[in-house]
């Protein structure tokens, strides 16, 4: 069963799409080439919140839609649950 | 998709809706228990009450005149009764939506009281009642249908499949030579230059840029944070929503990736042709669906993820979500639930063509959630303060 998808394969955070528990191997699917991809989880991530594919440094952005969608503001390692507590937006 | 019918009503200056209403419209607030007491001696009209219409003055009372004309000018009204405090600002909404062609009678209160205005404009709506009941659905194309569009209470399964299962009928309407429109000027931050590249000719490109600084500027000059919580809501970041960036890309979804828009427009300004149109409207929703009834538009795609419960008075919200919690919990609100393609089963293609069906069905009369359950959030954009 896929646990999370990715809008493109640049991107670096899926999305899930049913709870996924912390310590979980979940499994993925890119949504434009139809590969299959895993992550494993630090933490706990709700339906439709976002998991990082890779490590990310602050002030590097995330990409999603193959887009910059903010600018990182806490260490984030690959597995890692990314919200508002470590992206901020780059706007406003 | 070729060329698809409807059974629906065609007005007088031949546009199409696709409801029948008797529409009590009030000038001002003061006008509003007038129109309502109406509605309440005629069955079946519908009174449509708001908070403004007094002492506005300049570019703001221009969008109120164009949002209460085009109001009672939709095709979706058969007839309208206009009531208000004084004559000469009643008779400027009675002038705007008899042309149409469709009738409309004006009230106003000065020199008769609320009672003997009530009694005189009961009589004109028992009388246009009878009329409108009268009229007959007869078959129109698709095409004919103008079709708006905007989310609310997104979340990230809106961008994954709700949003762009919007992308996808829309295609199919506008290749089929509709009129579609779609808008939320602040909720494309970040993504702006993306949504410039969508329009058809350098002319609508500037446009568009014209209304987002516009807007960009109006909210720079208010903003005291960064506006967090209000754009994303509490509602999006719940859902999993981070940055406004994040929320523009997949408010983009909802026009596809083959079409181009053909023009952006002001608030509640008609469209002149067929096509997509961008319309700078906030992403409130109550305000921006009334800014596209008040443009014309006869029926709506909703598009949420947590679960917005927004209806309109005479434009029907059609509304879809892909989370699947939110069509469990909350289904009485959801038209069309497309949580299928977030499981694989379903692909996007066969989600647009379900979308067009429940379209056509609601053209055709089937009542949306919202209208059943009496959701009619008419809510005027105010410009700033009156006068």
């Amino acid at each position: 069963m896929i646990q999370f998808l990715v809008h493109e394969k640049d991107d670096s955070v899926g999305v899930a799409t049913v709870d996924i528990k912390a310590e979980e191997t979940a499994d993925g699917l890119y949504m434009d080439t139809q590969e299959k991809t895993q992550i494993k989880t630090n933490h706990d991530v709700p339906l439709g919140h976002k998991v990082a594919l890779k490590a990310h440094a602050v002030d590097e952005s995330v990409i999603k839609y193959g887009h910059d969608i903010g600018r990182v503001v806490a260490d984030i390692q690959a597995g890692d649950h990314v919200h508002i507590h470590n992206l901020k937006t780059r706007r406003w | 998709m070729g060329n698809p019918k409807v059974l629906a009503y065609r007005r007088e200056n031949g546009r199409v809706g696709i409801r029948n209403h008797v529409v009590i419209l009030p000038l001002d607030d003061l006008s509003n228990s007038s129109c309502e007491k109406v509605a309440f001696n005629t069955k079946g009209c519908k009174a449509i009450p708001h908070a403004y219409g007094r002492l506005q003055f300049g570019e703001d009372l221009e969008l109120f005149f164009r949002t209460l004309i085009g109001t009672g000018a939709n095709p979706n009204a058969a007839a309208v009764v206009v009531i208000g405090i004084e004559p000469e600002w009643t008779n400027r909404v009675v002038e705007g939506i008899a042309q149409t062609g469709k009738p409309v009678t004006g009230f106003s209160i000065e020199r008769h009281g609320e009672i003997k205005t009530v009694e005189m404009a009961s009589w004109k709506a028992k009388e246009y009642m009878h009329w409108a009941s009268e009229l007959k659905r007869e078959e129109c194309d698709l095409r004919e249908i103008w079709v708006s569009t905007k989310c609310g209470e997104s979340d990230t399964t809106s961008g994954l499949a709700s949003n762009p299962t919007v992308g996808n009928a829309f295609e199919k309407l506008v290749n089929m030579g509709a009129t579609c429109s779609f808008g939320e000027t602040s909720e494309i931050t970040g993504a702006e230059m993306v949504c410039k590249e969508r329009a058809a000719t350098p002319e609508a490109a500037e446009q568009f840029m014209s209304l987002f600084n516009r807007y960009a500027e109006m909210i720079d000059r208010y903003k005291t944070d960064d506006l967090s919580g209000s754009q994303p809501t509490k509602g999006n970041i719940a859902g999993g929503l981070t940055t406004i960036e994040e929320k523009a890309f997949g408010n983009l979804q909802k026009i596809g990736k083959t079409i181009n828009y053909v023009g952006a427009l002001d608030k509640a300004v008609e469209p002149t042709g067929p096509g997509l149109w961008y319309m700078d409207s906030s992403s409130a929703a109550a305000e921006a669906v009334t800014l596209w009834a008040a443009a014309g538009f006869v029926v709506h795609l909703f598009p949420t993820g947590q679960g917005n419960i927004i209806g309109n008075p005479i434009e029907p919200v059609i509304k879809l979500t892909a989370n699947p919690r939110t069509a469990g919990d909350m289904s009485e609100h959801i038209d069309y639930d497309c949580s299928a393609i977030l499981r694989g089963e379903m692909t996007l293609d066969q989600s647009g063509d379900n979308l067009i069906d429940m379209l056509v069905r609601t053209c055709e009369g089937r009542l949306t959630a919202q209208e059943v359950l009496g959701h009619e959030e008419y809510v005027l954009t105010k410009l700033y303060e009156s006068a």
